[in-house]
């Protein structure tokens, strides 16, 4: 016992900063690609999980991207089109609709940018923990839901409680029962074979209750999609209050989109019949 | 010459016609059987006179080409010690207007959900079959849809019909308790239906359901660029993402018939030690959580979380996705990221060392590990278990050496030691798993070493050959996973199947739970430690 307090002791605090301080991830770390408007963009059939997408108007050719679907391969970002898409560093990327994940460049014009409304991350951290105080009373009880993930979402939520990310010291805990939840993370695309439970969990949940979309599995389908056993995404079956971007998404970034699924607890919908 | 043997042995206990030709590989060997009802005859002669076990079965539906059949193939792999890198594919035409096998779970008890799978997708009944209740396909799908037949869209979402219950097999009597489990667990693990029968906390008979992430990957994959579809082939399991890929990428090669630069096999064995590193630290850690010995839990999370950052910083994923790629590998390592490298594994080892002086030390976690699901040595053989699970019941079986991948098919291989155990108990796989974190270190090292500048890749020009076969076998952190993908005419996948090793190991974990008490089994699972990403698919 004393031997086991002594290597406590020796191994000192281990837990990171994470809002508090921001996370500066890896050189090689492949966050959101950013498309370079003007430039030569690559052919959409490019990206291996139908992220891009393009149309055309008088103003040229429009590529969109869709975050949510993006499962951050790096493919477009390869030669030959190395100038025209980089693989950015930003991995602040939860959003509360599919429409704000989305980042439209037109290839012939440099001043065409369109993309969801910009990001405060400070501000939103700082939001989330004022609301997580006034309506939770300073903590976030969430049940964790694979609807037929890869299990790299589990995995990277089940991290969030190591001695590193450590949530509990934000107040954000997981429970074993939906009965003791205030919201759901859901991973996977929702699979047929769980789409009853899916149902049935978030049910046994209390109003008001959040919704986590957690990867771009559970966000859009992924690159699994749509098919006979995959409804291709979790706003398919359910309301979704939060997205969270990634394949997967780094811890840093499922703690993010949890505090921004906070803020949203003023603005709920009245509950569901 | 042994092929020669083998054949003349397999015609004696054949009636119908026996033709053997060389593939997939040169090395392999695929043998047709002119009638579906020798299969029973043709198989003991494998499994008895020639020690083989099943490796994977594969059904594809070829009614839209010439032979207009299904097909079945039963692919073996001889075990016994010093066996080569062999498989050996028995190949059956099924008619689809009657559209019937032999069952050999009998006498084959791995070939059990082999069979239930092919009835569900590709309605191919295995006659005989001791337990035929669906497998794949859940409550609620409709009856004669199968969705891996070429004329079912795999877009398509058809409608739930109204189900009866699924009939669980349970054991029956006085005092006899049912206690159902999940498929939503408490934890943050992923979903399956454990129904125990239990007399007081005794496990009388477990029947696990899963297949409830079954997401369609292999339709999915089927007429993709075989370059697109190694996309999917990386996502099928998250933490084998490096395994799986690799084993994708190897069949891909084989058809193409590209070789992946020696660099680039050194990283790749490099990847999938580092994959095998962090998931074994973590299992250790999570074993200790099943015998609720906290100290333990976060000390394996702390040491798993530093092997992930440590991905992170060599691919750019916490889970080594973008590292491998078909041709090669995508990223090179630099010298500052070996010797970070050398560092983070430093660490691991003596945390590692000093986690395991704890666990050993610590009578409460020992006498709950030590004889707890017992997996005896012949029902790993029987169910071909692989992996850890297998080693610790004494199956000297290692995807790296007897299937040579990555650095292992240099004409000078590293070395490797093979851990082994023969008590069969979580104690066991403990232990056979943190003696293969030490031997993963240590080979990571002489990978390093034999690292000599050159190319990373291998072009492969689409399209790719068409109407060809590859098969690959990868020694992920669970064990041994065969890939088998095929090309259609225009080079795209035609069909592609992942047989991962807990898709052999589930089965084990019910009869090691059957030995245990109700509260042990945690542990007994966690021992384990399968996915149900990689079975389900
Ligand atoms: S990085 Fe994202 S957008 Fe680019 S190819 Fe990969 S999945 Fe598609």
């Amino acid at each position: 016992m004393l031997r086991i307090v002594m290597n406590a002791l020796r191994t000192g605090v281990v837990t990171t900063r994470y809002p508090a301080e921001p996370s500066v991830p890896p050189v090689r770390f492949r966050g959101a690609p950013v498309l370079r408007p003007g430039s030569h963009l690559p052919p959409t059939a490019v990206c291996p999980a139908g992220a891009l997408s393009e149309r055309f108007d008088a103003g040229g050719r429009h590529v969109a991207l869709d975050l949510a679907r993006c499962v951050f391969c790096g493919r477009c970002a390869e030669d030959p089109w190395a100038g025209a898409i980089t693989m950015g560093k930003d991995f602040e990327l939860a959003a509360r609709c599919r429409a704000d994940m989305r980042i439209e460049v037109v290839a012939e014009d440099t001043a065409f940018v369109r993309a969801g409304p910009p990001r405060d991350p400070e501000a939103e951290a700082a939001r989330a923990s004022a609301e997580i105080h006034r309506v939770l009373g300073r903590s976030l009880h969430l049940r964790h839901l694979d609807a037929g993930s890869c299990n790299a979402c589990d995995w990277e939520l089940s991290a969030l409680l190591n001695p590193v990310y450590d949530v509990r010291r934000l107040g954000i805990d997981f429970v074993a029962s939906p009965r003791h939840a205030d919201g759901v993370v859901v991973t996977g695309p929702v699979t047929r074979n769980l789409e009853t439970a899916v149902r049935r969990t978030v049910e046994a949940v209390p109003d008001p209750r959040v919704v986590i979309a957690v990867g771009a599995c559970a966000a859009s389908g992924g690159i699994f999609g749509e098919g006979y056993a995959s409804a291709g995404g979790v706003d398919r079956v359910l309301p979704v209050d939060v997205y969270i971007p990634g394949c997967p998404p780094r811890p840093e970034a499922i703690i993010f989109g949890i505090l921004v699924a906070v803020g949203r607890l003023s603005a709920r919908r009245p509950p569901r019949s | 010459m042994a092929d020669t043997a083998l054949v003349d042995a397999l015609q004696v206990g054949a009636v119908g016609s026996v033709i053997a030709e060389a593939g997939p590989r040169p090395k392999d060997l695929t043998v047709r059987l002119g009638r579906a009802s020798d299969l029973p005859a043709v198989v003991a002669v494998l499994i008895g006179q020639f020690s083989m076990a099943l490796a994977t079965v594969v059904a594809t539906d070829e009614t839209a080409t010439p032979d207009g059949d299904l097909k079945v193939r039963y692919i073996f792999e001889p075990i016994a010690p010093g066996a080569p890198d062999q498989f050996v594919t028995l190949l059956v035409s099924v008619d689809p207007a009657r559209p019937e096998v032999p069952s050999l779970t009998t006498s084959l008890p791995a070939a059990n959900w082999h069979e239930r799978e092919m009835q569900d997708l590709f309605g191919i009944v295995p006659v005989g079959h001791p337990d035929p209740r669906t497998l794949v396909l859940h409550d609620g799908w409709p009856r004669g849809i199968f969705p891996l037949r070429k004329a079912f869209d795999g877009a398509r979402r058809v409608p739930v019909e109204p189900a009866e219950e699924f009939p669980h097999m349970v054991a029956e009597g006085e005092g006899v308790f049912e206690i159902p489990v999940g498929p939503i667990h408490a934890g943050i693990i992923e979903p399956g239906h454990f129904r125990f029968t239990s007399v007081g906390e005794t496990v009388l008979h477990l029947d696990a359901r899963l297949f409830y992430t079954h997401r369609g990957l292999e339709k999915r994959m089927e007429g993709l660029s075989p370059l697109d579809a190694f996309y999917v082939a990386e996502r099928i399991c998250g933490v084998c993402s490096v395994a799986h890929g690799l084993g994708y990428c190897e069949a891909l090669e084989q058809i193409a018939g590209v070789d992946a630069p020696q660099r680039a096999r050194l990283i790749r064995s490099i990847a999938l030690e580092l994959e095998r590193l962090y998931n074994h630290v973590g299992d250790v850690g999570n074993v200790c959580a099943g015998a609720a010995f906290h100290y333990g839990t976060a000390t394996g999370l702390r040491l798993k979380e530093r092997l992930q950052q440590m991905n992170e910083r060599i691919a750019g994923n916490r889970f080594l996705r973008g590292l491998v790629i078909p041709g090669g590998a995508n990223l090179d390592l630099s010298d500052d990221l070996l010797s970070d490298l050398a560092a983070t594994l430093r660490d691991t080892l003596s945390g590692l060392d000093d986690l395991m002086g704890r666990i050993e030390a610590n009578p409460s976690v020992v006498d709950r590990l030590d004889d707890t699901g017992l997996l005896q040595h012949q029902a790993a053989i029987d169910l071909a278990v692989a992996g850890v699970a297998a080693r610790a019941s004494g199956v000297d079986r290692d995807a790296r050496r007897d299937h040579p991948h990555g650095a292992f098919r240099d004409s000078r291989p590293p070395e490797l030691h093979v851990v082994t155990a023969t008590e069969g108990d979580a104690m066991a796989r403990v232990t056979v798993r943190a003696e293969e974190v030490r031997e993963s270190i240590r080979l990571v090292g002489e990978l390093v070493r034999r690292l000599e500048p050159g190319p990373l890749r291998g072009a492969i020009g689409e399209p790719v050959p068409g109407g060809r076969i590859g098969i690959s076998a990868i020694e992920s952190p669970r064990g041994e996973a065969v890939h088998w993908l095929r090309t259609d005419a225009g080079g795209r996948v035609e069909r592609y199947h992942l047989r991962s090793p807990s898709y052999h190991n589930w089965p084990a974990v019910a009869l090691a739970a059957e030995t245990a008490i109700v509260p042990d089994f945690p542990l007994v699972n966690k021992s384990f430690e399968l996915c149900y990403s990689c079975t389900d698919r």
